[in-house]
């Protein structure tokens, strides 16, 4: 209901806008040439198209269109499916969807095979002349089979009447077919029944991606009944022998003779038995596969075309639709296990993908028991024994008090503050953020953090001093060129799985980065500057901080900006190697499941989260240096 | 008593190559308290080289060089300077950029206010207090460098082609403001400059340099720059004896570079 009244919205915001556009052009009064960027400022309508057109793609490739205008189509086009899978064998018989008869092949490909073989075995140097006479002649009685199931005379009058009877089941089911009475009522007890399994199955894409595999619409029906009829028909059919008594006397023979030599073998004579047992194989291939003689099966195949052509005329409207509405890809093509076989698959329904999100969101539901984002009671007692290290205590003057006789502790000022430092004092409780995006969110903040406090300075100093230059460079330039993601079974390793590992490997990542911008930029300020701070009276340090630090913050900047990005990356890629925790987590496990809307959902979170930080990042720098680029 | 004493001074660089360059030889002269030096002469003569030196960013490599008997040896407060390009941080608004050396040498806020206030108005720039640097014009960025640097009252002001890069008519204006504050003021000044003209009418003495090495090469005593601060100063260049001069020194120079041409050649 929703996706299709956004689909109509779509297409009229799509008609309007270019509409609008067009207006705009025949309207507006310009100067500008080409080639003058004024031409390229506005167009809001645009961004409407740009927009609605990806919206548009999303629906129209994950079949939500289909879905949402003919949701009865996929269950269809399922039946359908059916039918064809049926037909399918059937079909293969004639030169219908092959080039030509199925005996004709066969017929062609076995006298290769024995030709081959007859090849072969007259060149074989291992093989004693006394054998390879009874080998050739054994193959060339075997070729002798094949006309003799060809023959016309030699066509049973059972198998005729057999070939009939099918021929006459496909011509009345056609006739049937295009019947409305067509399926026949079943018993009130099986329609029962079958209405009771029908009510049972979930809607189209209630499970993931499959679609509901028995008939719920008549038509549905009519398919899915005819597929049953013609399974029956390509059953006998195939189970179906012509053989004739001619045939079935020179088998014998040939099976007597090989029986006969086999047994007269030694059990040293390992290759002699590995060539009558092909010799075996071959005239067994001949007596299951189904040759027939010329033209006996040409009513049969004209039954089934026409009954072809029936059944796709009765798929009427379904036809089109799936043709239509489902692009790259058909339900018709999964064959009989009602699958989605195309985009649809892989790109999960923008309905399906909200409504999954919106679970995901849920602080009940959730991901692996951990919601996305939410928030948890935490007690202040705990945020300030988390961030006061507990050394305070330890350094004051005097002891930790000590029992005393009659079992008690007496607690004095050093173990009051070391219960406050380590948390344990009752206070009241503030609602702390937590959940999947928080936990990938604080990582990548410490990361950065850490590598900004550590980074900057010493870049700084890296930028001014040549003994630090000299010191550290060899240091930084031979961690910093390795993927930042080979360093992390080394670092997960040492650091563990959890929150340490991520954030040293993540303060790794930022450290590089900040220390080279925060160089370039010391090492880049104007020397007039620092002359002219020099006679104005400035000391070291203020030129440091007054002069040096501000001109460096553009690059220190953007450095961030370029380690945001990294982080980001590295991030979820580390969240994908281990972890309880975490968007990239998150996609981890939704592979593994092959949840593909979990999976569009993380990407999507990955992408706007990236994009918050930079552009929190772009706003920062615009408020900070707005005199970037105009020194 | 805070005169500026150059003796012998000289300044050898090492070039790429290996080879010493003589920037400066043998500079000595005087310059009494309140005297505005103009230096003149073709690009690559030292004169940036002497200024820096007088400033304290270079030591020479020989002679010495003193304000007040104190020999220069690092670059210090009483000897402000003015570069081509202003300079100014462009993170501060004007009255920061002014205030600058006020607030390096940690004075009290509200009186530096005040200061800040009157040097703005003094360099015509009252009500740009607030404004960003990189908002302001190029003459308008010069005439914060000039109250920046005379806020901290030094002794001596070193210029370094301050007017080089400002177009003619901002430039004429910024000249009678020089020649204003200095009268005012009455501070030291060197103002080392490309243009004759700018040299002869601002100067009350100009040293025209020569290179290789660098040199002074000649000496003059001028009467315009106290002419300057009563009349108009074209008239000043439409005088018959500032013309005879300036076509004087542009020869000189003329052959100079032609003579350096040469060399290269």
């Amino acid at each position: 209901m929703i996706t299709g009244t956004i689909t109509i919205v779509i297409i009229f915001a799509v008609i309007g806008s270019i509409l609008y556009g067009q207006r705009l052009i025949k309207t507006e009064k310009s100067d500008a040439v080409f080639g003058n960027p004024e031409r390229a400022k506005g167009g809001i309508h645009w961004v409407v198209v740009g927009t609605c057109f990806l919206l548009f793609t999303w629906l129209y490739y994950s079949w939500d269109i289909a879905k949402a205008f003919y949701p009865k189509s996929a269950n269809e086009l399922c039946q359908v499916a059916k039918v064809n899978e049926s037909l399918l064998s059937l079909k293969y018989l004639f030169p219908i969807e092959e080039r030509s008869h199925k005996s004709t092949a066969l017929i062609k490909r076995e006298n290769i095979n024995i030709s081959d073989k007859i090849i072969e075995i007259q060149n074989s140097s291992d093989l004693k002349n006394q054998d390879k006479v009874i080998f050739v002649n054994l193959l060339n009685k075997t070729r002798q089979t094949i006309p003799l199931l060809t023959n016309t005379n030699y066509l049973e009058t059972e198998t005729k009447n057999t070939i009939n009877e099918l021929t006459n089941r496909i011509n009345e089911l056609r006739k049937n077919f295009s019947k409305d009475s067509y399926p026949p009522r079943l018993s009130d007890e099986e329609e029962n029944k079958r209405i009771e399994a029908v009510k049972k199955q979930l809607g189209w894409g209630a499970t993931g991606m499959e679609v509901p595999p028995l008939p719920e619409s008549k038509v549905g029906l009519k398919f899915h009944t005819a597929a049953q009829e013609l399974n029956l028909i390509s059953d006998e059919f195939f189970a179906m022998r012509n053989h004739h008594s001619e045939y079935l006397r020179l088998l014998k023979e040939i099976r007597d003779q090989i029986k006969e030599y086999k047994n007269a073998l030694n059990d040293d004579q390992d290759l002699e038995m590995r060539y009558i047992k092909e010799i075996k194989k071959l005239g067994q291939r001949i007596e299951y596969e189904s040759i027939f003689p010329p033209n006996a099966l040409d009513e049969m195949e004209n039954a089934i075309r026409a009954f072809d052509r029936v059944q796709k005329k009765e798929q009427g409207s379904i036809r089109i639709i799936d043709m239509l509405l489902f692009p790259a890809g058909t339900i018709v093509a999964s064959g009989p296990t009602c699958a989605e076989d195309g985009p649809g698959r892989w790109l999960p329904k923008p309905s399906d993908t909200f409504r999954i999100f919106g679970n995901l969101l849920k602080p009940s539901v959730g991901f692996k028991m951990v919601p996305l984002l939410w928030y948890e009671m935490m007690g202040v007692n705990r945020i300030v024994g988390f961030i006061l290290p507990d050394w305070i205590a330890d350094i004051l003057p005097g002891k930790y008090p000590v029992h005393t006789s009659d079992g008690n502790v007496e607690p004095n000022f050093k173990s009051k503050v070391l219960d406050f430092v380590t948390g344990e004092f009752e206070a009241f409780k503030i609602p702390v953020p937590m959940g999947h995006i928080w936990d990938s969110f604080l990582r990548v903040f410490m990361g950065l953090m850490l590598g900004v406090i550590f980074g900057v300075p010493l870049g700084i100093f890296m930028g001014l001093n040549r003994f630090a230059k000299g010191f550290f460079d060899p240091l930084v330039e031979l961690y910093r060129p390795v993927p930042p993601l080979a360093w992390a079974p080394l670092v997960i390793t040492v650091f563990g799985i959890d929150n340490l590992g991520k954030v040293f490997l993540l303060f790794m990542v930022s450290f590089s980065i900040m220390i080279i911008s925060a160089r370039a930029g010391a090492s880049g300020t104007q020397l007039s500057k620092i002359h002219a701070a020099h006679s104005l009276g400035a000391s070291r340090w203020q030129i440091l901080g007054h002069v040096i630090l501000p001109n460096s913050l553009p690059e220190i900047l953007t450095g961030l900006r370029v380690a945001v990005g990294m982080c980001w990356g590295t991030l979820v890629a580390a969240e994908f190697l281990a972890g309880t925790t975490g968007i990239g987590f998150v996609e981890n496990v939704a592979r593994k499941y092959m949840q593909y809307e979990v999976i569009w959902i993380t990407i999507f979170v990955m992408g706007m989260l990236g994009l918050l930080f930079d552009i929190t990042l772009r706003q920062i720098i615009d408020k900070t240096t707005p005199w970037r680029g105009k020194g | 008593m805070s005169d500026l004493v150059s003796q012998n001074v000289n300044m050898i660089f090492e070039s790429l190559k290996g080879e010493a360059v003589h920037a400066l030889k043998d500079i000595s002269f005087t310059l009494k308290k309140g005297e505005l030096l103009t230096v003149l002469g073709p690009s690559g003569c030292g004169k940036t080289t002497l200024l820096n030196i007088a400033a304290g960013f270079l030591r020479p490599t020989s002679g010495i060089i003193t304000l007040g008997n104190k020999e220069i040896n690092g670059p210090g407060v009483e000897r402000g300077m003015v570069f081509q390009q202003g300079a100014l941080f462009e993170w501060l608004t004007v009255a920061e950029n002014v205030n600058f050396g006020l607030r390096m040498k940690k004075e009290d806020s509200v009186t530096t206010a005040k200061k800040v206030e009157e040097w703005l108005e003094i360099v015509g720039l009252q009500g740009f207090g607030n404004t960003p640097t990189y908002q302001l014009s190029g003459g308008m960025q010069q005439r914060v460098a000039l109250a920046r640097c005379l806020i901290n009252d030094p002794d001596l002001i070193l210029m370094d082609e301050p007017l080089g890069a400002l177009d003619a008519l901002t430039r004429e204006k910024m000249q009678s403001l020089v020649l204003r504050i200095w009268k005012e003021t009455g501070k030291t000044i060197i103002l080392i400059t490309h243009s004759v003209e700018e040299a002869l009418l601002l100067g009350e003495r100009s040293y025209v340099m020569a290179p290789r090495p660098g040199r002074i090469h000649k000496e003059y005593k001028l009467p315009f720059a106290s002419m300057g601060l009563k009349e108009d100063l074209r008239e000043i260049k439409n005088n018959k004896e500032f013309v005879f001069k300036r076509e004087e020194i542009l020869s000189m120079i003329w052959d100079m570079e032609e003579e350096i041409m040469g060399k290269e050649i």
